[in-house]
């Protein structure tokens, strides 16, 4: 009983994580969603070209979601989908999220210097391009694209806010006292960042690579409705194109329209829940709601 | 002041130059070989030979090294001259742009400002207490997790096809023409609800989001504590966080506007509303490529401008920045 106490007093962010109810929320839907891209195409038998029944049935016992027009389950497209989607939305995220760090890292390192005039030029350019824009002209002339091609198309216009936010939480820890001091002892520049910033800034990198996460799996499966995802495979995003290019919603078929993106909607609603409530942990000041 | 708009004009300068030389490079670069593509398609149409013989000679000037290429874009760019389209041969790509960039408006305008004021009023009402609170964050999380497209196809679904209040396609019925008349306006008000909504909503709970956390924060500032112990209501502090919460939402409205363009461009597509989205999307399955170019210019061009409304209206908001660029502090 007394370990147990020296153990949360150690580790008092853990334990508000662990007790708050929108982490908690947050975390069991985006397992559950999880755990059904990972072992939903269990579940099925078909597979998501295949020809599975009679088309036009709603949702039942042998198709979960209903099927297509054409005889497709729609259960199959969703969780195969699914991963697509996530696998997406994981490494487009990743790679925004270190360009983001890296730039507002440096930047702000260097705040008021050339370099952080320069980098800062470059962001606030690619913030005012319309990202989906740039996608689409991007991935139109592209006749071929596969998830990598996607992933990094969408990285490429998705990191500059976080160039921004780390840029000027940078600028704020950078003058620190323990930084000085750091500096003064002749520590080098990469060091003093991984060692002295980026690990006091570990809570704020992590909710900006959430909310990174959510933006990508967003941008993404925006150009697979346009039909410009990977030219291969099945995407959440391709299952809605092919519903309002079937007409659907018209022809009453909800459960093939709506279904694919209201689990898109959870998975991104789980993941804010997991960012406010880390926020709170965080930031106690937020905590006296 | 002048040193402030300096500043911001030689970024947006630069990217609009930026996107510029994106939009000649991209079809020149890429693989698969689009312009060959482009031109083949040209030769088989009535008078084709001579689009080929002056158009493309201009702008393109194959024949030419790159940077006179580069150059001809620019001076055609700038006579307004953005080739011809190809889907609706031989209509040029301006005007087809400036007959949909009317829908961009109406529908980009309102919906962007009433959602920005109604959201931040919402979101400072929403922090007032636990129960309002814990009622309408969920709403408001699921609003802003909402892509642009399924939200447009829920609200389709809903009030368009189950309800039947609204009309689920196109700015306005095919057996009427565009006039001042109040059956065309009224029809035009129809077609025009549903996309307007589905932008109206999805920004909403972003903004009231921000805003309550901004006010939830401000409040446990010192000098909300101050006057706290000075023995102010609860309301004026809340007043005085409000008005320091709407300048980081200033910025943020500045920041959104990409991704609202963007789901704008999904919204049309799904109530196939003829802004330059759809016109860019249709451009795209039908390989216009001069329209595709034509369409994404004008979406930078629109974002560019409302960007620069904002700094405006961010130096008419927040006094530091109009005195400390005018050398009064």
């Amino acid at each position: 009983m007394e370990t147990k106490s020296i153990f949360w007093k150690k580790h008092e962010n853990l334990y508000f994580a662990i007790t708050s109810k929108k982490v908690l929320f947050g975390v069991g839907l985006f397992l559950l969603i999880f755990l059904l891209s990972a072992f939903g195409p269990l579940l099925t038998p078909y597979d998501y070209e295949e020809f599975a029944g009679a088309g036009y049935l709603p949702p039942s016992k042998e198709h979960f979601f209903g099927t297509t027009i054409n005889g497709r389950d729609v259960y199959t497209q969703v969780v195969y989908g699914l991963r697509s989607t996530l696998l997406v939305g994981f490494l487009a995220g990743t790679i925004a999220s270190i360009i983001g760090l890296l730039v507002g890292f440096l930047s702000g390192y260097h705040g008021g210097k050339v370099l952080d005039e320069s980098l800062m030029m470059l962001t606030n350019i690619f913030m005012v391009i319309p990202s989906l824009a740039l996608l689409i002209i991007l991935s139109a002339y592209l006749p071929y694209r596969g998830i990598a091609t996607q992933s990094i198309i969408v990285a490429a216009t998705a990191w500059p806010w976080t160039a921004r936010a780390v840029r000027s939480q940078t600028l704020s820890l950078k003058n620190q006292e323990f930084v000085n001091l750091s500096r003064i002892s002749g520590l080098g520049t990469f060091k003093i960042l991984t060692q002295d910033i980026a690990a006091n800034m570990f809570s704020y990198v992590f909710m900006v690579y959430i909310l990174q996460f959510n933006g990508t799996i967003l941008a993404s499966v925006g150009l697979e409705f346009l039909g410009l995802g990977p030219t291969r495979g099945v995407s959440l995003g391709l299952v809605m194109q092919n519903a309002v290019n079937w007409n659907a919603l018209h022809l009453g078929m909800w459960w093939w329209t709506i279904i694919p993106g209201l689990i898109l909607t959870l998975l991104i609603v789980s993941l804010y829940f997991i960012n406010t409530g880390l926020d709170e942990v965080f930031n106690p000041r937020l905590r006296e709601m | 002041m002048g040193k402030y708009f300096g500043k911001k004009l030689v970024v947006y300068l630069i990217t609009f130059f930026f996107a510029v030389t994106l939009n000649w490079a991209v079809p020149r670069f890429v693989p698969g070989d689009p312009i060959s593509m482009l031109l083949s398609r040209f030769v088989g149409l009535e008078g084709g030979r001579q689009i080929l013989e002056s158009h493309f000679v201009k702008t393109f000037g194959l024949d030419q090294p790159l940077l006179t290429q580069y150059f001809g874009f620019w001076k055609s760019l700038f006579t307004g001259d953005l080739g011809i389209s190809i889907s609706q041969y031989p209509k040029p790509v301006m005007d087809i742009i400036s007959d949909s960039i009317i829908y961009d408006f109406i529908i980009l305008v309102p919906a962007i400002i009433l959602s920005w004021i109604i959201g931040n009023k919402l979101g400072a009402f929403s922090g007032v207490s636990k129960k309002t609170d814990s009622f309408l964050m969920p709403v408001f999380y699921f609003l802003t997790s909402s892509p642009y497209f399924w939200f447009a196809l829920v609200v389709s679904y809903l009030l368009g096809i189950k309800a039947g209040f609204f009309p689920t396609s196109h700015a306005f019925s095919a057996t009427l023409r565009p006039a001042w008349t109040w059956r065309f306006i009224s029809d035009a008000f129809m077609h025009w609800f549903m996309p307007f909504l589905t932008l109206f909503l999805v920004q909403l709970g972003g903004w009231a989001i921000g805003m309550r956390n901004m006010i939830i924060y401000e409040t446990s500032t010192n000098y909300s504590r101050y006057m706290e112990s000075l023995g102010a209501s609860k309301k004026l502090i809340r007043s005085y966080g409000f008005r320091n919460g709407i300048l980081p939402q200033v910025t943020g409205l500045a920041i959104s506007l990409g991704t609202v363009v963007s789901g704008a461009v999904l919204t049309q597509i799904v109530f196939s509303y003829p802004g330059l989205g759809y016109t860019m999307v249709e451009a795209i399955k039908r390989s216009d490529y001069f329209l595709i170019q034509g369409c994404f210019l004008f979406l930078i061009i629109m974002v560019l401008a409302a960007n620069f409304i904002i700094d405006i209206v961010y130096m008419l908001v927040d006094p530091r920045v109009r005195h400390s660029y005018s050398g009064e502090v």
